[in-house]
């Protein structure tokens, strides 16, 4: 296995300001988000993410309101950074183009278009606006195990139709396993354009983050997106310094500085948590039932509001086939549960 | 009794589904189908309950148009190719109903604006979207019992019953729809999400409704508008269904009205699931009923209104 990925060169995006908003319930500030992004730029990381954790458009009653719009954090981190292109992500249907313009205008240099692993057709207009911009591009696949690889390899076929560099497969829920990573990655590999990039996005709701992005790479990715301290939704992101201390005994090249890593992660970012990004009973729930991962703080909230215990709500969103950006219907659901089991009374009608 | 003749443009998901509609409709007659691909679904099912059909889109339709009397045309094309169906027609005397997101003309949803738009014999108006029908009537009624600063609304369709014309236009979607969230729902600032969702088998529509009132909200007033307004709309689309709220919360953004909603179709072209399609072409139909009313009284003439 250490052979394989001897001399190969991995590229990192770190996702630490943009999914670890979600464990931040959207509230880092401008000032934290320059001081975690000069660290990054100054460790040698290619790419960092910064938005709201719904990307451009996210500031929203569904998704929260963070403490400054995307321009705000943008320009601010695009003006701190010395070599680190920042990216933003942008979700069809949520944020939109003249939002990505305006992120653009602010100094955003790459995009994740991201949609639902069965939705590709959502996006060709969003992602020629990226490329026509000169933006570094990539598709985006979320939840990438509700799609075979079969049916992954013809929304990726969409997305680099319509002009993505890069397309990959996002395990949204933590639910997959290494041999899921590599049978879906493999098959990209084959089917895709050679000049195509290919990246694997990782949460380690199930401890898998580091074993599925190794995967991913053995099996043809060159782009990993993880997270400094494994700030992310859910149990986190994959934690970045410890896959870059892993991949570098591996023998491969992220071009990055692994102690400089540790410090940022263990001096910088660990302090900004609320809670420690870990996993417990539920966000093990959320590997284990394949539920979106940003659905977790939600949970607890209806849960604590109306009595039905997370993991139940939880559960039931996996039975229901939920999708990322249906953060509604975790309250809807909670309060219908609640009513069944005699917790609340029936509405009006 | 007489029926007001009417052209449907578009074969995809609404056109298709339209026939059903206005088939059913004592004031409107479908009498002919444009589409631009002669092996369509939807042309074929036209031509197989009764419409005369054209391939060639609207120029097809054209040289037809005074011999059978069309006098209603409902487009459910897209934005870009609207304006110049809607500019051929109406210099026929032709009513365009548009459902696309071009929204040339004024926003129509029927249970809050529709009356005004009859009365003002426009010759264009503008459907929205689904989701713009499935949420501004329920932003309308809060904003009839005080003022709303801001509301959220958030459609959730499932992937079947979201054709190629809108996946490839979402951006349009939103801004067509966040705006009427303005100018019709009555919201001093509007905003639209749309999620697609592909789970088999398909989940019904889903629409979540969020208003921040000015001021503590009054709580059984908003909730009696609610009711009576959702009584409106089921009277043309009996699938709209409260699920849970109205339920008032204290939020950092200040007084949250949220009502969760469904919408269940009558299973005409596609299943129940697609209430989407239903509440589009419900409103549809009933916004050009409510103008038929005119013409059959001899109160709306489009060609003598232009002179």
């Amino acid at each position: 296995m250490a052979k394989r990925l001897k001399g190969r060169n991995i590229i990192l995006h770190d996702m630490c300001l943009r999914d670890g908003m979600h464990a931040k319930r959207e509230q880092i500030s401008v000032e934290e988000m320059v001081r975690v992004a000069k660290g990054l730029d100054d460790a040698g990381i290619p790419y960092l993410q910064c938005t709201h954790g719904a990307g451009l458009g996210g500031n929203s009653l569904q998704h929260g309101f963070a403490l400054a719009s995307n321009e705000e954090y943008i320009s601010a981190v695009a003006d701190a950074v010395k070599n680190a292109r920042v990216s933003v992500l942008l979700l069809p249907g949520l944020g939109t183009m003249n939002e990505l313009r305006s992120a653009y205008r602010e100094g955003a240099r790459s995009v994740h278009v991201a949609t639902h692993c069965t939705e590709a057709d959502t996006s060709p207009q969003h992602i020629a606006c990226a490329r026509e911009l000169g933006m570094d591009t990539t598709g985006f696949l979320m939840m990438a195990h509700l799609n075979d690889a079969k049916g992954l390899v013809k929304q990726a076929r969409l997305m680099e139709s319509y002009g993505a560099q890069t397309v990959y497969v996002t395990d949204s829920a933590g639910f997959m396993l290494p041999e899921d990573v590599t049978e879906r990655i493999e098959a990209l590999r084959d089917a895709l354009d050679p000049k195509t990039e290919i990246g694997f996005h990782g949460h380690h709701n199930m401890g898998m983050g580091i074993a599925n992005s190794i995967a991913a790479v053995e099996a043809g990715a060159s782009r990993i997106d993880a997270s400094v301290a494994g700030m992310g939704a859910g149990a986190g992101n994959t934690p970045l310094e410890v896959f870059v201390a892993v991949v570098e005994r591996m023998g491969a090249n992220t071009g990055t500085d692994l102690f400089k890593l540790m410090d940022l992660a263990e001096d910088v970012v660990t302090p900004l948590m609320e809670k420690p990004v870990r996993i417990d009973r539920d966000s093990l729930t959320l590997g284990y039932a394949g539920v979106y991962s940003t659905f977790l703080l939600h949970a607890k909230r209806a849960a604590e509001r109306f009595g039905v215990p997370a993991r139940d709500v939880l559960v039931e969103l996996g039975r229901k086939k939920m999708i990322g950006g249906q953060e509604d219907m975790i309250i809807d659901t909670a309060m219908t549960m609640a009513k069944e089991r005699g917790l609340l009374k029936e509405s009006a009608l | 009794m007489a029926k007001i003749k009417c052209a449907l443009i578009g074969s995809g998901n609404i056109g298709t589904d339209l026939i059903y509609k206005i088939q059913r409709s004592e004031l409107l007659e479908p009498v002919w189908m444009v589409g631009i691909d002669p092996e369509s679904e939807g042309l074929k099912r036209a031509a197989a309950m009764g419409l005369k059909t054209t391939h060639l889109g609207v120029d097809g339709l054209l040289p037809h148009v005074l011999e059978d009397e069309i006098q209603i045309a409902f487009d459910a094309t897209s934005a870009y190719v609207h304006a110049e169906n809607s500019r051929k027609l109406n210099e026929l005397g032709v009513l365009m109903i548009d459902l696309t997101p071009a929204a040339i003309g004024p926003l129509c949803v029927p249970p809050v604006n529709l009356k005004e738009h009859a009365e003002r014999a426009e010759k264009n108006v503008n459907m929205i979207s689904c989701a713009g029908q499935a949420t501004i009537p329920i932003v309308n009624a809060v904003s009839q019992i005080q003022p709303v600063e801001y509301a959220e609304i958030i459609a959730s369709l499932s992937s079947k019953s979201v054709g190629p014309g809108t996946r490839a236009n979402l951006d349009e979607f939103t801004y067509t729809t966040s705006n009427a969230i303005e100018k019709v729902g009555g919201a001093k600032k509007g905003k639209a999400l749309c999620i697609i969702n592909p789970a088999e088998p398909p989940m019904i529509m889903r629409n979540t409704i969020y208003c921040l009132t000015a001021d503590k909200p009054n709580e059984a007033a908003i909730t009696e508008s609610v009711l009576k307004m959702i009584k409106e709309v089921q009277k043309y689309v009996p699938g709209y269904r409260l699920v849970n709220g109205p339920v008032f919360d204290e939020v950092p953004q200040g007084h949250r009205v949220a009502v969760y909603m469904e919408v269940a179709g009558l299973g005409d072209y596609l299943p129940t699931y697609a209430g989407n399609l239903d509440i589009m072409t419900a409103a549809g139909t009933r916004t050009a009923e409510m103008f038929a009313e005119k013409m059959l009284a001899g109160e709306y003439n489009l060609k003598a209104m232009e002179a």
